[in-house]
């Protein structure tokens, strides 16, 4: 029995392997070596954002004093709220996407064994990317204070070890509270809410307390002192650990192995119970729509309300967009702050707006250029392709205009040029994401959405580069005009390079 | 209901992938007639169907459906043709009514006529219980008919279909049969590809026997036996002599 599951766990290994080979190269084989040396690059290029995040973080002096405590344990929480939010996703995947679930049931392996197993795989996949995205930082604080920081890669295993028990129980609780069939949605949605709720909760204390999205404000603030536990406290272990505090980090790693283990033990027979009952669910409930009478429309109305019903209905959207719109929240209530006493800092409004719209217009022009689940009645239609394209390209143009018109107007009662310049730069980023939607778009169902970004790498870096470009040239337009000039124009040249290097094009 | 006009004419058509899939294909289906297009997996059936629905580009030669040159004036084209293929592709949240709703407003159907019609075809289909039910949660037979039924919402002259019968069960086989002999009736050509020998025997006019790109035999079931000599055998007997015959020469 101990080599079947050393043959199952060497399976899982691979198969996560396999799944994280194909994120990084989108699925072809010939990339390996590009996709490693632009790891490589990636990884260094990362250290010089780490350096103006927590480079200032590397020659802590010990013992520290309460308000670095407060700041190394927000971001370790951070990190932690990061790195839950990712195993949700694996843990739903895990009990929804993997074809292999009927095999596995259906094999006389023990089930229990199995899934333990698979607990153990997705735990070691979230810490091993953990690992990854923490190193740029974790070599910086090396770098410029010594050794001792070496000990944050302990804080990290146990950040990925917990995270994954965590997500595991989460997600087992919300099948026994709200059954097989809600759960997937609403574990996308928590897990969204949890990667971006802490940064935002923290921004939003911020604006309301010093009117600045500064996150550091709050944390270094008398009020975070005084309302901190004491230095004895076992709240700052973690922190602690981090600093090269070898007792609370041994503490800390033994911890996070007993709860993945405790997890394992306790939950693996019920993941097999509740991976059965997904499977068996596996077709939603049967939504009854209200019935409307046919209506006369034009062809490319009725493409339009096909598109704007497929988006109201779509569950992962909702989920892929409420992150996006959750960073709007800060600005919102800074806008609301900001009527009151017209702060300067309200400028940072704007490239806020022009960001979320940029990307969420490259999301929505994804599902509906690429994402088309009947593409051979819209091929076999009687309407040109361009028509066709139009109508999709006008769907996305409203949707991000209902969404963002209410900041602008609201931006109106603060300043009209401001408002102005925000709905310009908001519809520059809106048509640049979509342009770069349309010229790199490929078929696929509108459920590969997850998926979207490994299919072409470069559209995805041109998207984001062009919805920051747009952000800053806004930011600057508003504070130093002749500045705006230098972005508006490198926003231009990344938009030109992408249409040279498109498959449109070639 | 068949007559002498020709509903679609393929004259040369090519098409090269990895290796050459249709080659120089000549092939007439005429007005009101029940067409089946019957070969081995990988004979060029779909690919030759494809090209004439618009999904494909051939590298050469014409088609043309009712007398109109599909790759020169495709949009016309398309306005009598539907499309129906093995695997339907139907848009999950959408109910049945909503879908024929927006397929009808693609062809540009006045919405009087469309929506009696498709209230007729989904009930004659056997789904009067999931008119308002997102497409979700339907089966893979359930789907089947919906697409079918989008497929036939606009009255198409032209029904092209991929193996529609695939995954069905009998009762839902049946509907479908029902139907497309119904259309025929009524004047509609039907050109299908299939692999149940049984329903082309059964249902076709014509039968078409497509091997390695090419017609190399084409009639009704009697004309077949004729044209081989073999007055008693069944159409599988036929299809495996003819492909057999293909694949040597």
């Amino acid at each position: 029995m101990s080599s079947a599951r050393a043959w199952f766990a060497q399976h899982e290994l691979r198969l996560a392997w396999r799944e994280w080979l194909a994120v990084m190269t989108a699925g072809r084989r010939g990339r390996r070596r590009a996709a490693l040396i632009g790891l490589v690059v990636f990884a260094a290029i990362m250290h010089l954002p780490a350096y103006a995040v927590i480079g200032r973080f590397a020659n802590l002096q010990l013992p520290p004093d309460i308000s670095s405590l407060i700041i190394v344990a927000a971001i370790i929480f951070l990190a932690w709220t990061l790195m839950l939010s990712q195993a949700i996703e694996s843990v739903t995947r895990a009990f929804y996407a993997r074809a292999d679930l009927d095999l596995i049931m259906s094999s006389p392996a023990r089930l229990a064994d199995v899934f333990s197993i698979r607990i153990g795989a997705i735990a070691l996949s979230v810490t091993v990317m953990s690992l990854l995205f923490s190193t740029p930082f974790i070599d910086v604080l090396v770098i410029g204070g010594g050794f001792r920081w070496f000990a944050a890669y302990g804080v990290i295993i146990t950040i990925g070890l917990s995270a994954a028990a965590v997500a595991v129980a989460v997600t087992i609780l919300l099948f026994r509270i709200i059954g097989p069939r809600r759960t997937r949605l609403a574990a996308q949605i928590i897990a969204a809410i949890i990667g971006a709720g802490f940064v935002i909760a923290l921004q939003i204390a911020a604006i309301l307390s010093y009117g600045t999205l500064s996150r550091f404000a709050v944390l270094t603030s008398e009020a975070a002192t005084a309302f901190a536990p004491g230095l004895d406290s076992i709240f700052w272990w973690p922190a602690r650990a981090a600093l090269g505090d070898k007792q609370p980090l041994a503490v800390l790693l033994a911890g996070g192995l007993v709860l993945l283990g405790g997890v394992m033990a306790m939950l693996s027979p019920r993941f097999a119970d509740t991976a059965r009952r997904a499977s068996a669910n596996a077709a939603p409930d049967r939504q009854r729509a209200r019935a409307t009478a046919f209506r006369s429309r034009s062809r490319q109305q009725a493409l339009r309300r096909k598109e704007f019903v497929l988006l109201r209905r779509d569950p992962w959207l909702m989920s892929q967009s409420l992150m996006q719109l959750l960073y709007l929240v800060p600005p919102a209530v800074m806008l609301w702050r900001s009527f009151a006493d017209s702060a300067l800092a309200i400028v940072v409004v704007t490239p806020v707006i022009v960001m979320a719209a940029g990307q969420l217009a490259g999301g929505l022009a994804w599902l509906t250029i690429s994402g088309e689940d009947a593409a051979e009645l819209m091929a076999t239609a009687p309407l040109t392709a361009s028509r066709m394209i139009r109508a999709k390209i006008e769907v996305v143009l409203i949707a991000i205009g209902a969404i963002f018109a209410p900041f602008v107007i609201a931006l109106l009662f603060a300043s009209s040029v401001q408002a102005a310049v925000t709905a310009l730069f908001v519809i520059l980023a809106t048509v640049s994401a979509t342009a770069i939607q349309l010229w790199f778009r490929v078929q696929a169902r509108r459920s590969q959405f997850r998926r979207r970004q490994t299919s072409s790498r470069l559209a995805t870096v041109a998207e984001a580069f062009s919805s920051i470009g747009w952000a800053a040239t806004a930011a600057l337009a508003l504070a130093v005009p002749s500045a705006a000039i230098m972005t508006g124009v490198t926003s231009l040249a990344i938009l030109a390079a992408t249409w040279r290097i498109s498959p449109r094009r070639q | 209901m068949k007559s002498n006009e020709s509903a679609l004419e393929l004259r040369g058509l090519t098409k090269r992938f990895d290796r050459l899939a249709v080659d120089a294909l000549d092939l007439t289906v005429r007005t009101g007639e029940f067409y089946a297009l019957v070969g081995p997996n990988g004979a060029g059936k779909t690919t030759t169907l494809r090209m004439v629905a618009g999904l494909l580009q051939p590298d050469a030669g014409t088609v043309s459906v009712f007398g109109i040159d599909a790759l020169t004036d495709s949009i016309a084209a398309k306005q009598v043709m539907a499309w129906v293929s093995d695997e339907p592709m139907i848009y999950d949240k959408l109910t049945p009514l909503e879908y024929l709703e927006f397929v009808a407003g693609l062809w540009g159907i006045d919405p009087r006529v469309a929506e009696p019609a498709a209230h007729e075809l989904l009930v004659s289909l056997g789904l009067q219980a999931h008119l308002h039910e997102r497409c979700e949660g339907f089966s893979k037979g359930m789907r089947q008919k919906v697409a079918l039924a989008g497929a036939l919402v606009h009255a198409p002259r032209l029904i092209i279909l991929d193996e529609p019968l695939t995954g069905l069960d009998a009762v839902s086989a049946r509907h479908v049969k029902g139907l497309l002999n119904d259309r025929v009736r009524a004047g509609c050509t039907v050109i299908m590809t299939t692999h149940i020998l049984e329903v082309a025997e059964r249902m076709a006019d014509r039968i078409g026997v497509i091997a390695a790109g090419r017609l190399v035999a084409e009639g009704t079931l009697a004309e077949l036996r004729q044209q081989n000599g073999q007055h008693d055998t069944s159409l599988e007997d036929l299809f495996i002599a003819l492909v057999d015959v293909a694949a040597a020469a």
